[in-house]
């Protein structure tokens, strides 16, 4: 959790680096001292390298591969084929979109969740802060799995929740909840709470509330203060906050799998499924290629447009 | 109109309460059903028992699967904060080229969907032929950890005041000597956030690990698998305690902090 906290505020390029400033009173040693940092990163930037950068260019390679006529299934070869991309995409370019489009949904409902509460664990606490913050990530010391299935179980069509709503005729006699989109939204929303709240807190803790009173002062109602001074000091957290739900939201299969249908597929059950059932390796790399590609051009977008670069 | 003006004033704090409410209905019904009366599906009541709170591994496979989550989570934990720690350093305390690259190698994992992560992954150990299993599962579980372990304590570094350790340096303190006994003791608890948060990753991840794990069980992947044809209630009493022990552990470590902050 404090990992989110970590992006959202950012880091300190200009750092003080007082082990430099003393490598020159020892200049006995100036060969080892430019080489620890070498040292230090070794052996954990070569588990990165081997374990995640040399994954991602083998499924680059893989993305291109096709059968051969007549080998057995799951063997493929390097043909170069790129029409692979443009035949995955034209079939599975609905999916795509509604990955996006719940990912997108989920990020806002969360955000309109997340921002009120962030504020009032931040100005309106006391000293309940603390406990308040253990509050919001204590939801996620149960598994991930097991949440999704309660959800399954509150959404369910005897339960109260459907029953409250078809009584006030919310829901006709025969509608659910359970299996469709919008429970797939809300399971996506609920799963990733945590990862809004908590950089939203952390950059509304360090807005000044002098400039709050200050607004006040200066004849600003509530709402202006709001408007004017506390969001725009604390959109660095904003923008950390949609982010860490947007990305794993919209890779996100499990909340489909288990709250969904068959018309709530998204790409991370495609993938999942020719991955590990079909064996249809190129499909998948071609999925998760487009996936991480399309995720990191909209990232870049978001990032430019909100102004806030520090944030990587 | 007292009650109105009540209300206005509350308004946020009502929202609050709501919001937890929301984050904790979920909860309330891992913890209900762990007390449920079930046969083979937990799914609807039946009724209350105590049963499955003194046999929590009464149902098949449930505490093999755990036992094997706890082995991963503590090695991968161990091997993800001593090489996070060190690039923490390296890139908090150190001046080199490629920063850049570092930089960006250790944010990608964090934007990458775990779908990609546990695909690619699983496209490597197939082109080189590797058997999945344990193995494969505690090197991508310290891949993905290494990431936050990094932020975690890079945070923590770039948080301490420098003059502390120049103070050690002004009184004979060597390198060493300031390292181990000012700069590690200070960056601990950042240490420790790290180590914490790569344990629950990895506690809790099923995505990567259904990907890389061929036939070895780990307690998400059997609420996984039990998931289709009934979830056996002792999983419900597993996640129950796992959650009363995480949430009592973070409210001491917190009641030990401030106390030290109230002695000092």
């Amino acid at each position: 959790m404090s990992a989110a906290q970590g992006i959202g505020i950012g880091e300190r390029q200009t750092l003080e680096d007082p082990q430099h400033d003393r490598g020159s009173t020892a200049p006995s040693q100036p060969g080892r001292r430019r080489l620890t940092p070498y040292l230090l990163l070794l052996p954990g930037m070569a588990w990165l390298t081997i374990f995640f950068i040399v994954p991602l260019v083998t499924l680059l390679s893989t993305s291109t591969q096709t059968r051969p006529d007549g080998a057995e299934i799951g063997v493929y070869t390097q043909t170069w084929r790129f029409a692979n991309y443009t035949d995955t995409l034209d079939e599975y370019l609905t999916v795509f979109g509604r990955s996006f489009f719940y990912a997108l949904i989920a990020t806002v409902l969360a955000l309109a969740i997340s921002y009120p509460l962030a504020y009032a664990i931040a100005f309106k606490s006391g000293r309940w802060r603390n406990l308040l913050l253990v509050l919001v990530v204590a939801p996620f010391f149960v598994s991930f799995l097991l949440r999704t299935i309660a959800w399954k179980q509150i959404l369910a069509d005897q339960a109260w929740v459907a029953d409250a709503l078809r009584t006030v005729h919310l829901l006709g006699p025969d509608g659910r909840i359970i299996n469709t989109a919008p429970a797939v939204v809300i399971g996506i929303t609920y799963n990733f709470l945590p990862f809004m709240i908590l950089p939203i807190y952390a950059s509304l803790e360090r807005v000044d509330p002098r400039l709050m009173e200050a607004a006040g002062d200066l004849y600003a109602s509530a709402l202006t203060t709001l408007r004017k001074v506390t969001i725009p000091l604390s959109l660095p957290g904003v923008v950390a906050g949609t982010l860490l739900t947007f990305i794993p939201a919209a890779g996100d299969y499990i909340n489909s799998a288990l709250l969904g249908n068959r018309d709530t597929t998204m790409v991370g059950n495609v993938i999942d499924s020719r991955f590990l059932r079909v064996v249809d390796y190129p499909t998948a790399a071609v999925l998760s290629v487009s996936l991480m590609l399309s995720i990191l051009l909209l990232v870049a977008i978001y990032i430019r447009r909100s102004g806030t670069e520090e944030l990587v | 109109m007292k009650a109105r003006r009540w209300l206005g004033r509350n308004a946020i704090r009502i929202y609050a309460v709501v919001a937890f409410a929301y984050l904790f209905v979920p909860v309330a019904y891992t913890l209900a059903f762990s007390f449920n009366d079930s046969g083979k599906s937990n799914i609807s009541w039946k009724g209350f028992t105590l049963d499955k709170w003194k046999n929590p591994c009464g149902a098949p496979d449930v505490c093999p699967a755990l036992a094997n989550s706890l082995k991963i989570g503590v090695l991968a934990t161990l091997v993800a904060t001593v090489l996070g720690t060190m690039i923490a350093f390296a890139l908090a305390r150190h001046r080199f080229r490629g920063r850049t690259a570092t930089n960006l190698t250790i944010f990608l994992p964090m934007a990458t969907p775990e779908v990609v992560l546990g695909a690619s992954l699983l496209a490597l150990f197939l082109n080189l032929g590797v058997n999945l299993g344990f193995g494969t599962i505690v090197i991508a579980h310290v891949m993905f950890c290494i990431s936050f372990v990094v932020v975690t304590v890079k945070a923590r570094i770039a948080g301490l005041d420098p003059r502390l350790e120049q103070a050690a340096m002004d009184l004979y303190a060597d390198e060493w000597q300031t390292f181990r006994r000012i700069t590690l003791p200070l960056v601990a608890p950042g240490i420790a956030a790290g180590a914490l948060l790569a344990f629950s990753l990895s506690f809790d991840d099923f995505i990567i690990t259904n990907f890389n794990s061929g036939a070895e069980n780990t307690f998400p992947k059997f609420v996984w698998v039990s998931s289709l044809r009934g979830i056996p209630a002792q999983a419900n009493v597993i996640a129950s305690a796992m959650f009363f022990i995480a949430l009592l552990s973070v409210l001491f470590g917190q009641a030990v902090t401030s106390r030290k902050k109230q002695k000092g």
